[in-house]
């Protein structure tokens, strides 16, 4: 561990027990970020990023959950810290923001008061001095009227002024670490800038330590130092954000990449979606979990998990048999191909993933048409 | 805001007319003669005083007659007099006896409330473990004793073995707090056990589906104490079935203490209700009826306004 990281995550596992069986939400995740950084989480909806943040933070709060491995903050491990010592670390020293706006703040509770609450909790503040200091905080978020704000309810703002709140509110007390669980997926698609570029200056201004979470690789390209993509509760690529980018490795991350529209597309192109569903996390399919669905997939992906391994370039780690632009890859492609795998034919452009094509392919159709 | 309260005043006074009507009706069709009542066993004897007496009370009238008349009265506050204490006007009973009622009342839901809403947060915050699984027990034990057993316990306990309060009797709360506590609080802590278990089951349940909301994850991750997210910030919203069933249960009280009046020896207005019943005074039973009614009335629609209170949201509409 570099003595300059803020937190080192080392072989994180949370499971959940259902009445259907064990989740295993997130498995085996490790990681590191230096102070002052920022972290994407990239993935599909169930891949594990909300869990992980989630987990790292301490805030599982559901039955049946059980966190293992190491959480490193400052050096301190805070999987073994007591409720007690976590609240005096959360909202104080690290804060989430959470994806919706519209449930994340308290309904029949003022503006004001949740966003002194914590700050008179933590930092002792006078509750004349707490206003005072929410108001220039909805200022810097780029609120107008913010003393007017602080006497409105939730339901009289709109949702990017909520998230606003939310964001102002996480930033009251000076955390250090800023988890940003998709901040924007509930917001529509004009605002959706505006909240990241406020967070993206804010984080910058304050020199916070963050995790961005979402689904959308577009929206950690220019904002964020790495990225980690997650399948299936496991981080399935890692790398520095330009690395990844200029020459991704992983199948999946090509796929994300590949189902952002562009704007040089021609006219008529299909949307490009990844074929099939993420993974029943009970019963996950053996050896590569994105085998399933993986146009490069051999036989070797169906029986043994790949580890994450580093590649060439420094920070660079993926876990695939069969890396993007290796020649096992083309390899396989080609075989898939004339095999006529539905996953690789969409991936090709010569299928399109169609309703049809969009729902769960079973393992043994894939055979079939192998 | 003033038209959502002249669309209730509207509703209000639609809700008193049919309710004054139906009660009117109903002790109107009760069998037997009023007139009999009033005149006891002289009356059946004579013929002649009954329908004097008939005419005299207006008896021979349709009952539509009798109900606008009556109502033209009620609404100066002339409730008319009871046909057996003759000369004593409904309004004075209902004056006199209402205080006491009302205070029994009230002093219940304040002691269910102050049980109910630390049992309820604490079952909910501790769901399916043991002080849920305790105060649950205990909420489904006090429901299930009906209030006179409850109201005889007590008096075996307090009064007979340790003979810290008297056992029946009232003193008004004129003649001093601490004498008319002595005498009110067992009445009051019977009727509330009921009150209690209920209020307890819902803001429990409620306060369940409080809990996994995201505001509370979110209020958790701003490192606030359980404690405080629990009263501060779920408490409230977790209040509006409580707040519709204890304006339904405070309507209900004030006519179903009758058992822990009798009981308690307690001058209230439901002990008298039952008296005007079995002597057939329908002037008393209709004006306490009707009174209880708008109270009723009255108080559901404070609790529809109250709502607003609670949540801003519903102020909008």
């Amino acid at each position: 561990m570099a003595s300059n990281d803020l937190l080192t995550v080392q072989h994180l596992s949370t499971t959940f027990e259902t009445p259907a069986g064990s989740v295993k939400a997130v498995d085996d995740v490790s990681l590191s970020l230096k102070a002052g950084s920022t972290m994407g989480l990239v993935g599909e909806s169930g891949s594990g990023k909300t869990v992980l943040s989630r987990s790292i933070m301490r805030l599982i709060t559901a039955g049946g959950a059980t966190t293992t491995g190491s959480v490193l903050y400052r050096g301190e491990e805070l999987l073994t810290k007591s409720s007690k010592e976590m609240q005096a670390l959360w909202g104080a020293e690290m804060a989430m923001v959470f994806q919706d706006p519209m449930t994340s703040l308290n309904p029949v509770v003022r503006i004001g008061r949740q966003m002194i609450e914590h700050v008179q909790h933590h930092l002792g503040l006078s509750k004349a001095d707490a206003v005072d200091a929410a108001v220039s905080l909805l200022r810097s978020a780029q609120i107008p009227e913010a003393e007017a704000r602080l006497q409105a309810y939730p339901h009289e703002l709109s949702g990017g002024m909520r998230q606003r709140v939310c964001i102002a509110i996480a930033l009251a007390c000076g955390p250090n670490m800023l988890f940003a669980d998709e901040p924007t997926t509930a917001l529509d698609v004009t605002v959706q800038h505006q909240i990241l570029n406020l967070l993206a200056e804010q984080q910058r201004e304050r020199n916070m330590t963050m995790i961005l979470v979402t689904h959308d690789l577009g929206v950690v390209a220019g904002r964020t130092d790495e990225i980690a993509v997650m399948y299936a509760g496991r981080i399935v690529e890692k790398a520095p954000t330009d690395t990844l980018f200029a020459s991704m490795r992983h199948p999946y991350t090509e796929a994300l990449l590949r189902a952002i529209p562009k704007i040089d597309d021609p006219k008529q192109t299909k949307l490009s979606a990844i074929i099939g569903r993420p993974p029943d996390l009970i019963n996950p399919p053996s050896g590569c979990a994105f085998s399933p669905r993986c146009p490069y997939v051999q036989p070797k992906c169906r029986e043994e998990a790949p580890t994450l391994t580093p590649g060439e370039s420094a920070g660079h780690e993926f876990a695939c048999w069969n890396p993007v632009g290796s020649p096992e890859a083309e390899q396989a492609w080609q075989q898939n191909l004339e095999g006529g795998l539905l996953q690789t034919l969409a991936a090709a452009g010569k299928a399109t993933a169609t309703e049809e094509g969009a729902t769960p392919v079973p393992v043994a159709a894939n055979e079939a048409a192998q | 805001m003033a038209r959502v309260l002249g669309t209730r005043l509207l509703r209000l006074v639609a809700t008193l007319f049919a309710v004054t009507f139906l009660s009117f009706l109903m002790t109107a069709l009760l069998p037997g003669d009023p007139a009999v009542a009033v005149l006891g066993v002289e009356g059946v004897q004579n013929e002649e005083l009954l329908l004097e007496v008939r005419e005299e009370l207006g008896l021979n009238d349709p009952i539509p007659v009798r109900y606008v008349n009556w109502l033209g009265r009620a609404v100066t506050g002339d409730l008319g007099e009871s046909y057996i204490n003759r000369g004593v006007p409904v309004a004075q009973t209902i004056q006199e006896r209402i205080p006491v009622t009302a205070q029994l009342a009230v002093m219940a839901i304040i002691i269910a409330l102050v049980l109910a809403i630390p049992l309820g947060v604490l079952g909910a915050y501790k769901e399916s473990r043991w002080p849920d699984t305790a105060s649950s027990a205990f909420a489904q034990i006090a429901l299930s004793v009906p209030n006179f057993i409850t109201g005889i316990f007590l008096i075996w306990l307090f009064s007979v073995t340790l003979r810290w309060l008297p056992a029946s009797n009232w003193n008004r709360l004129g003649n001093g707090v601490v004498d008319n506590l002595k005498t009110s609080i067992m009445p009051a802590t019977a009727l509330a056990m009921t009150q209690m278990a209920i209020f307890s089951r819902l803001v429990r349940s409620d306060m369940i589906a409080t809990l996994q909301e995201n505001f509370v994850l979110a209020a958790k991750a701003k490192g606030l104490t359980d404690r405080f997210i629990l009263l501060r910030h779920a408490l409230r919203p977790s209040s509006l079935s409580l707040m519709t069933i204890l304006g339904i249960n405070f309507g209900a009280l004030l006519g179903g203490t009758v058992v822990i009046e009798t009981l308690f020896a307690i001058p209230g207005l439901g002990f008298r209700l039952i008296n005007a019943i079995s002597q057939r005074d329908i002037m008393v039973i209709q004006g306490i009826t009707v009174f209880i009614a708008v109270v009723y009335v009255v108080i559901n629609t404070v609790v529809d306004l109250l709502y607003a209170a609670v949540d801003p949201r519903i102020r909008r509409s």
